[in-house]
């Protein structure tokens, strides 16, 4: 499961993970969809990109 | 003091002031950061956890789910008459499901349909076959100084307005400020000069500065003109935590002005 909320800002980015899973699946450039979702500073998109499921 | 708008939408406001100084604005910024009061949940009775996930941890995403506030509908739990949870101070939340799925956001339900987390895709718990989580979710307005799930803004900053001077006579036309530039805000124009494209986005790094072999271009800072931008969760939208602040400043100010008044009666 991924945070809540990024570690360093709060701003909640679990919200759009499951987009963000889907598209990245298909063949999408993360950082294109990243854009997309408007997670746009650097704290929130380590979040998304180095996520580990682990729970 | 003079107040331009930049940006505005349901998460985030940037706007231009100007002639102000800073223990003003940083007084705003700090009070938009801490005493605003927004609900989230406090409490949380877990009746069944078959999920891989621990109860503490469960507890703690559920904390930080953002939840749509309307200040005027409750009051803080210090200042309510009553002894425990009343529906004036606390909402409550239900949450019961069988695996296998992922249980979202959306399938906490509140006593008051008007009241709801933020948003519907957060996932909360992944539940495999046969497991089943049954809880019961009280949340209550709180302050950011107490939690950060209480923060209401969760990015609130100003920055210096930027100011840049290029010297054309000192300039080699180089274009090594362009090409070191992190924030890309430099390019030459149709006559090989160097021009900046939006200030506003100059970070204040100095890169340039320092990589100039010219000295040809300086960074400095606008005195008291500042950038500001304040970010929400979601909870409250960003005029309303900016207003909540400006009155919560101007009762501060009123408890001095009432205390001078007393004393020289």
């Amino acid at each position: 499961m991924l945070f809540v909320r990024c570690y360093t800002c709060g701003k909640v980015i679990s919200a759009s993970f499951d987009e963000f899973k889907e598209r990245t699946e298909k063949g999408e450039a993360p950082d294109d969809v990243l854009d997309d979702l408007g997670i746009t500073k650097y704290c929130c998109r380590r979040m998304l990109i180095s996520h580990v499921k682990v729970w | 003091m003079n107040i331009e708008l930049r940006e505005k939408d349901d998460e985030r406001i940037v706007f231009l002031v100007e002639d102000v100084n800073i223990p003003f604005i940083n007084a705003i910024r700090r009070i938009c950061l801490v005493e605003i009061p927004k609900l989230a949940i406090e409490t949380v009775n877990i009746y069944k956890n078959d999920a891989k996930m621990f109860d503490e941890v469960l507890a703690h995403r559920l904390g930080l789910l953002p939840i749509k506030t309307d200040l005027d509908l409750f009051t803080m739990p210090s200042e309510c008459d009553c002894e425990d949870h009343c529906s004036n101070c606390s909402v409550s939340f239900l949450l019961k499901e069988k695996g296998p799925k992922i249980v979202y956001s959306k399938d906490i339900k509140s006593n008051d349909p008007s009241i709801k987390p933020v948003y519907d895709t957060i996932p909360l718990v992944e539940l495999h076959e046969n497991e089943e989580i049954e809880l019961e979710a009280i949340a209550e307005l709180g302050l950011g100084s107490e939690h950060a799930k209480w923060q209401a803004a969760t990015t609130c900053s100003y920055k210096f307005y930027p100011k840049i001077t290029i010297d054309n006579q000192a300039c080699y036309n180089c274009g090594v400020c362009i090409d070191q530039c992190p924030r890309k805000i430099l390019q030459f124009d149709d006559e090989k000069q160097v021009t900046i494209t939006d200030i506003e986005k100059c970070s204040l790094c100095k890169t340039c500065e320092r990589k100039c072999s010219g000295n040809a271009i300086t960074i400095d800072y606008e005195e008291s003109k500042y950038i500001f931008t304040l970010e929400s969760d979601g909870s409250l939208d960003p005029v309303t935590i900016l207003k909540k602040a400006c009155d919560i400043l101007a009762e501060k100010s009123d408890n001095v002005i009432n205390f001078v008044m007393n004393e020289e009666e």
